[in-house]
């Protein structure tokens, strides 16, 4: 593997260096093997499987960078042992709002991705693994497809792996059009062939999972990581980042920005330095300031300009205690101040009521009320109590909805997700909405479709 | 309690807290029921007992200490020592919260709606719910009513998505033909487009609605529910003998709902039983005494009626004597009837020529003397074995007590059948065999159980499936083939029943078959299961008066009198014409026949030709018992009057007993039924004191499942809606608060003294002083393969069997049913549809040495090749008169019409 | 027969994948979607025949999933994302040209997307699920007809070329 090139708050590029170092064939087999892929797979074969999940990833500190931010050690570690089959299931479906950077990994460095699933198998004695892709990525599909076959040709999966005795297939299943099937249980459903509805934990799938068989689902991007953590041990990898937020991540950076794209850093710079950094982000292209941001994804409460924030390092547990939000998906979403944070809401609100399983009442109804509402205030017809209603209808989702860690009424996540813009509106820009809401125009003219329901 | 658990006490016991009060429950047992059981009801609307948990409505969240958040009662298991509010400030905060969001797109049209009075959601919202809605957006619009299947309409705007249908369907019916359509928001139920709910189950789905969305189409806008009431009874439409709360509005029947007995039905119906009380009132009921005058049907007062039939036994009497008389039927009646019937046949007439059946079930020796099983055992049995019957067609609900012993609690579930069956899907081994060779496949079966490989791998699988389980082998035996001769269904069943881990489900299908039988409707019995022979001196004590000796069963009777031997008989609720697998013979009978009265509430081809008509009161219009097919002796009730000047079964009996000089002295069915308990030995201690105690009724002989027996009748009412599992005892205005639940009454000897019911068993022993009580009924096991005709290669082996649904009178008089009726059609293995050469639909000529028509022919898997299927009740009944009663099979030859 | 030779072959080699034959539902719809243009109700029946379900199952999977279309769609399945990214970048605006330049083509079929994950270049779209970023209302336009006339052409979604 290259060694890691790094620049003062610039990238910090492990699992983005072949993609980026060979933008012509990185997701071929020649490029993958001309730059070192499964070069940690050999390695790792040498080792001791166990000791690779209890000793390297453990140290290593490597967390789920899916969304969660659990643990990948712990995780593998509540297999119970020695029960066969067990399952590992790749969780391809990146849903997340203004999250590409699964997608990314899988287009142009689908080889280190089998090389992680072709580790963290061998490492939890696993012997089938499946890929939930998500359904639009065609482009991804082929080339994963493309990749598995020639890592087959090569031996690197398949019956006695390069002599080792160790057998792995992995087989690609693909979505269609279900943001809720990238939560894991729901995903597991999706891949028995039933309509994609998160299940009653417990039990959790390390227990009872694909097929009631004890399972393993990890993010394409914690995956894409293995392979650089048994090349450098865990311990180095874990001299990366800061605090219990180890290694590098990527963020995908969106919206008002000179430079919108992937960036892969160390954990620990700061936002300001990841949307202002002249290598990343770059500033907003009007030189307006930044009026607000989304720090993890849409399921994320919001941050604004202010010095506070814009200070605060990517620090996952960090962000969580002091401001209530979360890294998330790791996907930032930054408007300047020409943007109505209304309207931003509204859009969220429609992608949640649109994505709702529709299992719990709470988020089936609370996520289309509260979508209407917004409709109407971003919309110039806000009336008076709106933003009281909204929040009392928040609540009623995810009780005590403004001071995280939040509690819910409902199965999964998404239902107080749903309630995140709320939220941040009420703590934000209550004065902004509540004159929208006495008759007021929304401060920028509307520019999205009418009606809802997309 | 509704106890779902089928053997409570087994459970290690763990404490828990519900709003300070400290109870002992059952370990893991969800918390939403540990709480109820002890009085704590938790607002629900997606948890039903009888299915797994969901947590989709999140209307049970509570507060447990040390577990952040608020987690859903239904689906989390009590653990020692939880410490659980309902209560809370938080937990009303959530409760109003769901129940005003599940009120946004939930229309306001309660006035109109068949749920309105008794609906789940607006009974919470008035207990639990917030205020009024904030919602003043545009609501969710469906399009009203749309039908789902000829019997239930689905008002998607109603609808909460609590997929209780779904689940039914799925889980508990096994018909997963209703499916959650589109997501979030816009989720609906849905069918395929084309395949409609066409489930015989589908009324349960209505029943557990928890709002108006799915309505039953004969129910709608009948009644509203404060206009109703209602009583507890047992649906008689099969043998299962369904318990269920049936509901009538300004005396007429308009519901009937499903009550929730752990022993027999767990709360369901099938849609026959459920919806089979349209018939009652319909206009083809006789509701007046008639006779025949120069061969048209007159109506006339009751003496009259009585004087010409009497006069009819009279002249039969000093003609040929009792051998001249016969009667045929009376499994449509109760208990009270059968007895008083069988008392004035064979203690008055003094003939043993009755018969309850019509050459379609089995013999009484074998139907009474076989080691009987409980449905319940069949929850915990070695494996279930289904011979010879399709459950699902012949008694539904028995077919889905099966199907969850073998798919809930993983009871190997081994179908012997000629054809495929309903339960096939569900079954662990499914073993064919040729139409009247049974005998073969169950002696291999057994042969390979007892490790003697058979050499045919499926048998052997079968067999292998009960390794390392112990307990008794529990089989179903029914007669689902009428185009072969009982015997070789016997035949099958000696073997299994000579061997010692074997019991028994006697799967016949009429309503009170079991309790005719056991009363002595059947040649050579007598009341109580005793055999004429081991009875007659207890009998003369008791009655006087028995038979001479054995007389004819149905086959010997329409023989007889087809052969003008038969100067007498009574068609007591039987069609021959209908059931009577031998059509021609049937109809050689009911002519030949010098004299016949017809007791029964319809007109039927049979009945036409009788002589006089003496119409009887129907199911709903009469008190008494019934005995279920376990024989398990339950109530049914009345709750309508008897349509015009009907009279129940058992009165008519006694009138004509009265005009031959006997007088029975019974005035009510309750004398009746102490009279039953005081002289049949099965019955003994079995008196209406005890019955209106039995919580869940008793099971015959009663000493013999004391530990069964629970002597309670009331339990904790929870709310009136429907929806939920209703308790036994629940509805029943006869219901007394909780006495005792010890089983004291149990001993026939009577020797205690504190109960009601041993003071009658002490009337037995005095009976007992003068005449030893006979032994019941055992049957000795012998039954010989009959000879075969060998079948020439161009011969198919005719199977007939029934379909649920039928021309009969019932489903005919029930307007829901019409479009469910069976077709007549000619089914064969497509490789011997090839060998015909036409096409699929076709008709072709089917000649057996009996009869000759002409069928429809259709490709069909389920059917073996060499075997060929037409459904027995299909308009006209066709396959009668392709069948010889006397043949041990019917070969039918089929050729293509030119 | 719904699934033509070949398509049928490659369906009974997915269900074999599985350990659950279930599992092959989506894959086997986009199978089919591929194609006919559109999940067809004989489709449906096919697919649950394959996997030993009932319709009403195959319909209630397939329903939760909406890249499955149900009713006939142009041979162009235009989604045009109006996520938080493209809604602040002229994501709507691009919606907007296309409903109505294309309101009376029956081969034109465009639909208003969630995040296809393509922020980084928003706006964006995709025809027939090959991404199209960096988009204004009349190269969007241009596109489609390239699509059209045949100048590009999609790969198909259930696995290589169509
Ligand atoms: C509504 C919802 C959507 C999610 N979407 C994704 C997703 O698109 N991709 C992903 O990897 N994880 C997603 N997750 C997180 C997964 O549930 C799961 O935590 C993760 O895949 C575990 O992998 P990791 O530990 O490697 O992060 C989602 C969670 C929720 C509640
Ligand atoms: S919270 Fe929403 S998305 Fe999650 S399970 Fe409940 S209804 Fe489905
Ligand atoms: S009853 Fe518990 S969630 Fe519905």
């Amino acid at each position: 593997m290259s060694e890691t090139e790094t620049s003062p708050v610039g990238e910090t590029r492990l699992i983005t260096a072949r993609l980026r170092e060979r933008p012509d064939d990185s997701w071929t087999i020649e490029g993958a093997l001309a730059s070192g892929a499964y070069n940690a797979f050999r390695q790792a074969l040498t080792m001791d499987a166990e000791a690779i999940g209890k000793e390297q990833v453990a140290a290593s500190g490597l967390r789920g960078r899916g969304g969660a931010g659990f643990p990948a050690a712990t995780k593998w570690s509540f297999l119970p042992p020695d029960l066969a089959p067990r399952y590992l299931v790749v969780n391809a479906d990146e849903g997340e709002p203004s999250t590409f950077k699964d997608r990314m990994l899988v287009e142009r460095d689908p080889h280190q991705l089998v090389e992680g699933i072709a580790v963290a198998a061998y490492s939890i004695g696993c012997h089938q693994a499946f890929v939930y892709l998500r359904g639009e990525f065609a482009l991804g599909n082929e080339r994963l497809m493309q990749a598995i076959k020639d890592a087959r040709a090569q031996g690197f999966l398949g019956q006695n792996i390069q002599g080792s005795g160790f057998d792995l297939e992995i087989v690609v299943h693909r979505g269609a059009g279900a943001y809720i099937c990238g939560e894991e249980t729901a995903l597991l459903e999706s891949l028995e062939g039933e309509r994609g509805m998160p299940r009653i934990r417990p039990p959790f799938p390390a227990i009872a999972g694909l097929y009631a068989k004890p399972t393993v689902v990890n993010n394409v991007e914690t995956l894409s990581t293995l392979p650089h953590i048994v090349t450098m041990g865990g311990e180095k990898y874990a001299e990366l980042g800061v605090n219990k937020s180890t290694g590098t991540r990527i963020f995908s950076l969106s919206g008002h920005v000179k430079r919108p794209g992937n960036y892969e850093v160390e954990l620990g710079i700061t936002f300001r330095d990841l949307i202002f950094s002249p290598e990343l982000g770059g500033g907003t292209p009007s030189g307006r300031p930044v009026k607000f941001f989304i720090p993890g994804g849409a399921s994320s409460q919001w941050l604004t300009g202010s010095d506070e924030h814009l200070d605060a390092p990517l620090d996952m547990d960090y962000v969580q205690q002091t401001f209530g939000v979360m890294l998330g998906s790791g996907a930032v979403m930054v408007y300047d101040d020409t943007v109505n944070p209304a309207l931003v809401a509204w859009r969220l609100a429609k992608f949640f009521a649109h994505e709702s399983c529709g299992k719990c009442t709470p988020c089936r109804e609370g996520s289309g009320w509260i979508e209407k509402v917004l409709y109407r205030i971003s919309h110039g017809q806000g009336r008076p109590g709106d933003l009281d209603l909204l929040f009392s209808v928040g609540n009623s989702i995810s009780p005590g909805v403004v001071n995280a860690p939040f509690t819910q009424t409902t199965i999964c996540p998404l239902g107080p997700s749903a309630v995140s813009g709320v939220a941040s509106l009420h703590k934000y820009f209550r004065d902004e909405v509540v004159e929208m809401c006495s008759g007021g125009r929304p401060s920028i003219p509307v520019t999205a479709d009418a009606g809802a329901g997309a | 309690m509704t106890g779902a658990s089928s053997s409570p006490g087994a459970q290690e016991l763990v404490s828990l807290t519900v709003d300070g009060t400290t109870v002992q429950v059952p370990k893991g047992e969800l918390l939403i029921k540990a709480a109820q059981e002890h009085g704590t009801y938790i607002p629900r609307f997606c948890w039903h007992e009888r299915m797994k948990p969901v947590g989709m409505c999140r209307m049970c969240l509570v507060e447990i200490e040390g577990v952040r958040g608020l987690p859903p009662a239904c689906t989390t298991p009590v653990t020692d020592g939880m410490v659980v509010t309902t209560v809370s400030d938080s937990v009303k905060a959530a409760q109003d919260g769901v129940l005003e969001l599940l009120l946004v797109n939930h229309p306001l049209d309660c006035p109109v709606c068949d749920r309105g009075g008794e609906c789940p959601l607006q009974d919470t919202t008035l207990a639990f719910g917030p205020g009024e809605s904030r919602f003043t957006e545009e609501k969710r619009h469906w399009e009203k009513p749309i039908p789902i299947s000829d019997l239930v309409l689905l008002d998607r705007e109603r609808c909460i998505q609590c997929a209780r249908c779904t689940r039914f369907a799925d889980e508990i019916a096994g018909d997963p033909l209703i499916t959650f359509n589109e997501r979030g928001g816009h989720t609906e139920i849905a069918t395929f487009p084309g395949d409609p709910f066409a489930s015989y189950f589908s009324g349960n789905t209505v029943q557990i609605c928890p709002v108006g969305a799915l309505t039953a189409k004969p129910y709608r806008f009948k009644a509203r529910p404060w206009d109703l009431s209602a009583v507890e009874t047992s649906c008689t439409t099969c043998a299962m003998q369904c318990r269920g709360a049936l509901e009538s509005s300004s005396n007429r029947l308009v519901r009937l709902l499903g009550v929730d007995s752990d022993a027999v039905n767990h709360g369901w119906l099938c849609d026959k039983g459920r919806f089979g009380y349209e018939a009652i009132h319909h206009e083809d009921r006789v509701r007046h005494p008639m006779v025949r005058r120069n061969g048209e049907w007159v109506e006339c007062s009751w003496p009259e009626a009585l004087d010409v039939a009497a006069e009819g036994l009279r002249n039969a009497l000093a003609g040929g004597g009792a051998s001249g008389i016969a009667v045929l039927g009376g499994a449509r009646g109760t208990n009270e009837d059968a007895y008083v019937w069988a008392r004035f046949a064979k203690g008055v007439l003094r003939t043993d020529n009755v018969d309850a059946q019509l050459g379609d079930g089995l013999p009484a020796e074998v139907a009474l003397g076989l080691a009987h099983a409980t449905i319940s055992d069949l929850d915990t049995a070695r494996a279930v074995v289904v011979l010879g019957t399709d459950l699902k067609e012949e008694i539904p609900v028995l077919a889905l007590r099966v199907r969850r012993a073998a798919t809930e609690l993983g009871v190997p579930l081994i179908e012997m059948n000629a054809t495929a069956t309903g339960l096939a899907p569900d079954a662990t081994a499914t073993l064919r065999y040729v139409p009247g060779e049974q005998a073969e496949l169950v002696s291999a079966f057994i042969a390979a159980l007892d490790g003697s490989a058979s050499g045919d791998p499926e048998i052997d699988a079968a067999a292998a499936a009960l390794a390392g389980r112990d307990g008794d082998i529990v089989v179903v035996v029914g007669r689902g083939n009428l185009a072969e001769r009982v015997d070789a269904t016997v035949a099958a069943l000696a073997p299994l029943a000579a061997r010692g881990d074997t019991r028994f489900l006697v799967a016949l299908r009429r309503g009170n078959i079991r309790g005719a039988l056991d009363l002595g409707l059947a040649p050579g019995f007598l009341p109580g299961r005793v055999a004429l022979d081991d009875g007659r001196d207890w009998y003369e004590e008791a009655w006087g008066a028995v038979p001479a000796a054995r007389g004819l069963d149905a086959l010997g009777i329409l023989d007889a009198a087809a052969n003008g031997t038969i100067d007498a008989l009574v068609l007591l609720g039987v069609d021959p014409h209908a059931d009577f697998p031998d059509r021609d013979l049937a109809h050689r009978g009911l002519v030949g026949a010098k004299f016949v009265i017809a007791v029964d509430a319809f007109l039927t081809d049979s009945t036409q030709g009788a002589d006089v008509f003496l119409p009887v009161t129907a199911w709903g219009e009469q008190d008494g018992t019934v005995t279920n097919l376990e024989g398990r002796v339950q109530r049914v009730a009345r709750k309508v009057s008897a349509e015009g000047t009907s009279m129940p079964d058992w009165r008519i009996a006694a009138e004509l007993a009265l005009r031959l000089r006997e007088d029975f002295d019974l005035a009510t069915d309750d004398e009746v039924l102490d009279e039953i308990a005081r002289v049949a030995p099965a019955f003994a201690s079995v008196d209406a004191a005890l019955m209106r105690r039995a919580r869940d009724g008793v099971v015959l002989p009663v000493h013999e499942h004391s530990d069964t027996l629970v002597l309670d009748r009331l339990s904790i009412p929870l709310t009136d809606a429907s929806w939920e599992p209703i308790a036994p005892g629940q509805v029943d205005p006869e219901a007394e608060p909780a006495a005792s639940t010890d089983t004291a009454a149990t001993n026939p000897a009577g020797t205690d003294a504190d109960t009601d019911a041993s003071d009658e068993a002490n009337e037995v022993v005095a009976v007992v002083e003068r005449v030893p009580v006979p032994a019941l009924h055992v049957w000795d096991g012998i039954g010989t393969t009959p000879t075969r005709p060998g079948r020439d290669a161009y011969a198919l082996r005719l199977v007939s069997s029934r379909t649920l649904y039928d021309d009969g009178v019932m489903t005919s008089a029930t307007p829901a049913f019409g479009v469910l009726v069976p077709v007549a059609e000619l089914r064969v293995n497509p490789h011997d549809h090839d060998r015909v050469g036409v096409e699929d639909g076709a008709s072709v000529r089917v000649t057996s040495a009996r009869g000759q028509l002409d069928l429809p022919i259709r490709s069909d898997r389920g059917v073996p090749a060499g075997s060929a299927v037409v459904v027995w009740n299909a308009p006209d009944r066709p396959a009668g008169t392709l069948i010889d009663a006397a043949a041990v099979v019917t070969d039918v030859r089929v050729e293509s019409i030119r | 027969m719904t699934f033509n030779p070949t398509n049928l072959a490659k369906a009974h080699e997915i269900v074999a994948q599985y350990p659950q034959p279930k599992s092959a539902i989506l894959p086997l719809a986009h199978l089919a979607q591929d194609q006919d243009g559109w999940l067809k109700p004989e489709a449906m029946r096919e697919i649950a025949a394959l996997v030993n379900e009932t319709p009403a199952e195959v319909l209630g999977t397939c329903s939760f999933y909406t890249m499955f279309k149900r009713t006939p769609c142009g041979k162009y399945v235009v989604s045009v994302c109006t996520n938080v990214t493209c809604l602040v970048l002229g994501g709507p605006e691009i919606l907007e040209h296309l409903e109505d330049r294309y309101a009376d083509d029956p081969d034109v079929y465009v639909e208003e997307v969630e995040c296809l994950a393509a922020c980084g270049n928003a706006p964006s779209m995709q025809v027939n699920y090959e991404f199209h970023e960096h988009l204004n209302p009349e190269l969007a336009a241009a596109i489609v007809d390239d699509y059209k006339s045949g100048e590009l052409i999609a790969r198909g979604v259930s696995g290589g070329r169509q």
